[in-house]
């Protein structure tokens, strides 16, 4: 009962004091949005960077050319060894034979398919293919490598260099990416505090009453903590509208794609409510923290 | 042990300044003592080391039996809920309304709110200033203000009762109210008072046990003393 009553006492203090000191929870409340709304914007471009590379790594193909020598028999064995290797999306394989790579060849190309008509009826010097997908992109050399080994395999073909170097740049993208939103988070974090310690270091005064009159440290805090969970929570509602209104508008706007169909945007609803999640904990607990933290200098501990 | 117990007490600030050096008092419950002395006289230091707010150098305080120099920040709160504290510049939070400032140190305690209720009421009646509780401390007067301090210093009817100059900031008329109020508490609550001041009519009006400390060190101590000049005087200047 007595702890209720003095959270009870708390929270209608911090109410209390977040209207008396009009002006101290406004300048916390502006700092708040405006570096939550920067956190915002990091989220959602470091999210929508991580799915394009990852949409563009999924789509890398691999292609094993099989020798023509090659019998039925032959081509389910050379299957069975692709399936054996740990990174092939075993799913992913798909079979076409020579006869179907010239008509598709033919249906694209009208000289190619010109000069394939002048071959006889059983001449194909085309060779039949296994198309795959990989789990792991890194590991993409040595599959090949792998593959290129398996009996009756001519050629394993899948973009070599090209491919490599740009797994390694979107490698490196998504570290800076993670990097930028952890750093923001963190001057958020500080921004609000030192906010919070200059409103609270024109209230020293006060806490120094609250202790001559014998109130107890943690009782002191909890309206201070309560205080600053609330200027939070009010700071994070501008960057939530934002995030959520202003991505559905520039994702209608830009058509769901960045210059060309082959960058897609992130569909606002996938992100736009994680994205309001984590700058209202990040907006809350910061204020928390950051008002904790700055009493404690106060309170001789 | 007596109520009130200063042993060998030496304190010297970080400036360098030495405000106690080697004091000893002793106090019984229900006494009304003043402390005067000269300024820098380390008046105010003692009454500090009383409720915590300073720590001895060397020395020990104990009141009601605790070792106050040997208290705990954090622990700090439960001695002062047994003491009730009037300063010379009121120390009320502006913000708050007379009810407000006497109930605080109640409700941070976690009482109920029927009996904090009864308490302040009561408090307020004794320093007379009952109709004024809706009044922000701005709107009140001087002597109005000390009233509510003591309103709050008495609201959990301490056994002490520290004043550091409660009339410092008033003028005569008004600083012989608030010495009758203080008094009143005195008699009626049984309270211990331990009163720092420079009000020399005060001193020779209430004819009470006076405590005279120069340079850090009791030099007399009387029943039913009186302001001596001879004391007060600073033979440094």
């Amino acid at each position: 009962m007595k702890i209720l009553r003095i959270l009870n006492r708390s929270i209608r203090d911090s109410f209390k004091s977040i209207f008396r000191n009009f002006s101290l929870s406004f300048a916390s409340v502006s700092c708040t949005v405006i570096t939550l709304i920067l956190v915002a914007i990091s989220i959602i471009a470091s999210y929508n960077v991580t799915e394009i590379t990852d949409k563009i790594e999924r789509d890398l193909t691999v292609i094993v050319f099989i020798d023509n020598k090659t019998d039925q028999t032959g081509i389910d064995k050379i299957k069975n060894q692709i399936k054996n290797i740990s990174n092939i999306d075993t799913k992913s394989i798909v079979f076409r034979s020579k006869e179907e790579i010239k008509e598709t060849m033919g249906n694209e190309n009208a000289e190619l398919k010109s000069i394939m008509d002048t071959w006889e009826k059983d001449e194909n010097p085309l060779q039949s293919t296994y198309i795959l997908k990989v789990k792991d992109i890194k590991k993409i050399k040595e599959t090949a490598t792998s593959l290129k080994n398996i009996e009756n395999v001519t050629l394993v073909k899948y973009g070599e260099t090209m491919v490599e170097r740009m797994v390694n740049v979107f490698d490196i993208v998504k570290k800076i990416c993670i990097i930028l939103v952890v750093a923001l988070i963190l001057v958020t974090a500080f921004l609000i505090t030192n906010t919070i310690k200059i409103t609270i270091f024109s209230r020293r005064n006060e806490i120094n009453i609250m202790r001559l009159v014998g109130t107890s440290n943690t009782v002191i805090r909890l309206p201070f903590i309560f205080e600053g969970f609330l200027l939070g929570l009010i700071g994070s509602i501008i960057p939530i509208l934002i995030t959520i209104f202003g991505y559905t508008y520039l994702y209608d706007a830009m058509g769901g794609v960045v210059l060309s169909n082959l960058v897609e945007l992130v569909t606002p609803s996938s992100i736009v409510y994680i994205a309001s999640l984590i700058v209202l904990i990040v907006g809350s607990i910061v204020g928390m923290l950051g008002s904790a933290l700055a009493v404690r200098k106060y309170l001789k501990v | 042990m007596e109520f009130i117990e200063v042993r060998n007490c030496y304190k010297v600030y970080k400036n360098g300044v030495t405000a106690l050096a080697d004091a000893n008092l002793k106090i019984t419950k229900g006494e009304f003592v003043f402390v005067i002395g000269p300024t820098a006289s380390g008046k105010s230091t003692l009454l500090k080391l009383l409720y915590r707010e300073e720590k001895p150098n060397k020395g020990n305080i104990y009141v009601g039996g605790v070792n106050v120099s040997k208290l705990r920040n954090s622990k700090v709160y439960k001695l002062r809920r047994k003491i009730g504290i009037v300063f010379q510049d009121f120390k009320l939070l502006p913000k708050l309304t007379v009810y407000e400032n006497v109930a605080y140190p109640l409700e941070s305690y976690g009482m109920k709110s029927s009996d904090i209720r009864k308490s302040v009421l009561k408090a307020l009646e004794r320093v007379g200033l009952k109709e004024k509780y809706r009044s922000f401390p701005h709107e009140l007067s001087g002597g109005e203000q000390q009233r509510v301090c003591i309103a709050r210093a008495i609201v959990n009817e301490p056994k002490l009762i520290i004043c550091d100059e409660p009339t410092g900031n008033l003028d005569p008329d008004t600083s012989k109210e608030i010495m009758d109020v203080i008094n009143a508490i005195n008699k009626e609550m049984g309270a211990t008072i331990v009163m720092a001041t420079h009000d020399k009519e005060i001193v020779n009006r209430m004819k009470k046990r006076v405590v005279t400390i120069k340079d850090g060190v009791v030099v007399k101590d009387k029943m039913k003393g009186s302001y001596d000049n001879e004391n007060i005087k600073n033979t440094k200047s």
